[in-house]
């Protein structure tokens, strides 16, 4: 679903972010990217957006180099990206009403894009049926991150990309959250990479964590935690095990 | 504000006109009643045309001004290269009260609507074409980069995010300049015109000396002032029912 190749990255005239950095992904696969701030998490996640581009070396998605950001490619940030002056409902149609607004032309939306403006499905799932005429503004933060991942959903993405979705929620939501985003990802099979800073976040969502440490970042470190598949595996001493493992990881990085 | 304050305030004022017009008891200062009914009379004649005159020359200068400056402010906001190369031109004009352009409209544009037309639009104009830019340049990267993430180019990202999110600023900057513009026009309509409120109050005031009349012309104006202030609260109710 995704491959680097020989990826640079930097910032202007920066020192380089990654350098000749190779990483795959594939399709249905659950990633968490952990690494410290300044690691290149986010940049990484950009990059796979379509909003950052290679300042050397190719980002394929989908057997295809990225040019712009790409249609079936879901984002999802920690800030929820609503517009403030539109309701719940309005929010999670805005993708398809931007879609609408172009028509299927390949670039904006997908060719195959039949019109629609239909949510409320993806409303009822995520829990935000009552809150639907209510505006940001009047709702609560793990609410905002439902109508950001409703309005994401809404577009049938096979790629979704979510940057510290839920660190400014208060731990009970967050856990809810994840559980939420668990049950998405099986199913919608969807290919999930998460961003984060926070190593029990990475241990309980991603199946492959990538850790990322300070730049540049030339080989990828790749932790497989197949057993997070399990229910209650936030529970079970494997779960203890790997966290400690990714601390020692990070902290000798 | 609850629709009963406001008539106690218009009562409160009437009462206080109404105390002072005794304490005066000189013909400069016509008792409430008295105004009324002058006000009634003359919009059976002159009041009405003269009304229309300047309600006519406030709004034309408003859509014209919007037309104009909310685009600009939008592309200043946008564009850093574009608000650098400008932003010094308008730090230069803006704090200039335009009133004193006057006499330099009067000499370009004649003594017609034009001249009064221009006035109010170059007041309005910056004001808007100020909070409009402040506006599109505080909208947070994260937000951008989120709608340009669902398939949004510059066309969507100007109707979905920077369109609606300078509507406040419009509004914003209608409601602190609206009486301003009701002012200069008044000031406008004193020179070399037969129509609008500003010569009805003068010629009435000064060479008529009905002076009942006079009172009906300045609270004419102020309904008109009045009136456009509450259309502005009306439009961000209904435009921006968000920030409510």
């Amino acid at each position: 679903m995704i491959q680097l190749e020989s990826l640079t990255f930097a910032y202007g005239e920066a020192s380089p972010i990654f350098a000749g950095f190779d990483w795959r992904a594939g399709h249905g696969e659950s990633w968490a990217v952990l690494g410290p701030s300044g690691c290149g998490k986010t940049t990484l996640l950009y990059l796979l957006a379509g909003l950052q581009f290679p300042t050397a070396g190719r980002v394929l998605v989908d057997g295809q180099p990225l040019l712009r950001p790409r249609p079936h490619t879901g984002l999802i940030l920690q800030e929820y990206g609503l517009l403030p002056w539109a309701t719940v409902r309005e929010n999670a149609m805005l993708g398809l009403r931007v879609r609408n607004f172009y028509g299927p032309d390949g670039k904006h939306a997908p060719n195959d894009f039949q019109p629609s403006t239909q949510v409320d499905p993806w409303l009822e799932r995520l829990g935000l049926g009552e809150q639907r005429h209510k505006y940001p503004g009047q709702v609560s933060g793990g609410q905002r991150q439902r109508t950001a991942i409703a309005r994401t959903l809404a577009l049938n993405p096979d790629l979704l990309l979510m940057d510290e979705p839920f660190s400014s929620l208060d731990a009970p939501t967050r856990a809810d959250l994840q559980k939420l985003m668990l049950e998405l990802w099986a199913e919608q099979g969807l290919t999930m990479v998460i961003v984060t800073h926070a190593i029990e976040e990475a241990a309980v969502l991603g199946r492959k964590i990538l850790l990322l440490g300070d730049p540049p970042n030339t080989r990828p470190l790749v932790i497989d935690n197949p057993a997070s598949a399990y229910p209650g595996f936030r529970d079970t001493p494997a779960y203890l095990a790997l966290v400690k493992d990714l601390r020692g990881h990070l902290e000798a990085r | 504000m609850r629709r009963r304050d406001l008539l106690l305030a218009v009562l409160a004022v009437l009462v206080l006109w109404q105390g002072a017009a005794w304490l005066v008891q000189r013909p400069i200062l016509p008792a409430p009643g008295r105004v009324g009914l002058a006000f009634i009379q003359e919009l059976g004649g002159d009041l009405l045309g003269h009304f229309l005159a300047s309600l006519w020359r406030v709004l034309s200068s408003t859509f014209l001004a919007i037309a104009l400056a909310a685009p600009a402010g939008l592309i200043l906001g946008q564009s850093k290269s574009m608000s650098k190369l400008f932003s010094p031109l308008i730090y230069l004009l803006y704090p200039i009260p335009k009133v004193v352009f006057l006499p330099i409209l009067l000499l370009f544009f004649g003594i017609g609507d034009l001249t009064k037309i221009a006035i109010i639009f170059l007041i309005l104009f910056f004001q808007i074409l100020v909070l409009v830019r402040d506006q599109a340049a505080a909208i947070r990267p994260e937000l951008i980069q989120s709608v340009r993430s669902l398939g949004a180019g510059r066309r969507a990202l100007f109707r979905f995010v920077y369109l609606p999110a300078s509507l406040p600023a419009i509004l914003t900057a209608l409601r602190q300049s609206v009486g301003t513009a009701v002012a200069v026009l008044y000031i406008a309509e004193l020179f070399a015109t037969q129509k609008g409120l500003g010569y009805y109050i003068y010629l009435n005031g000064t060479t008529l000396f009905n002076y009942p009349a006079m009172y009906a012309g300045i609270v004419a104006m102020s309904l008109m002032g009045l009136g456009l202030y509450f259309a502005v609260d009306g439009l961000e109710r209904w435009l921006c029912p968000w920030q409510g």
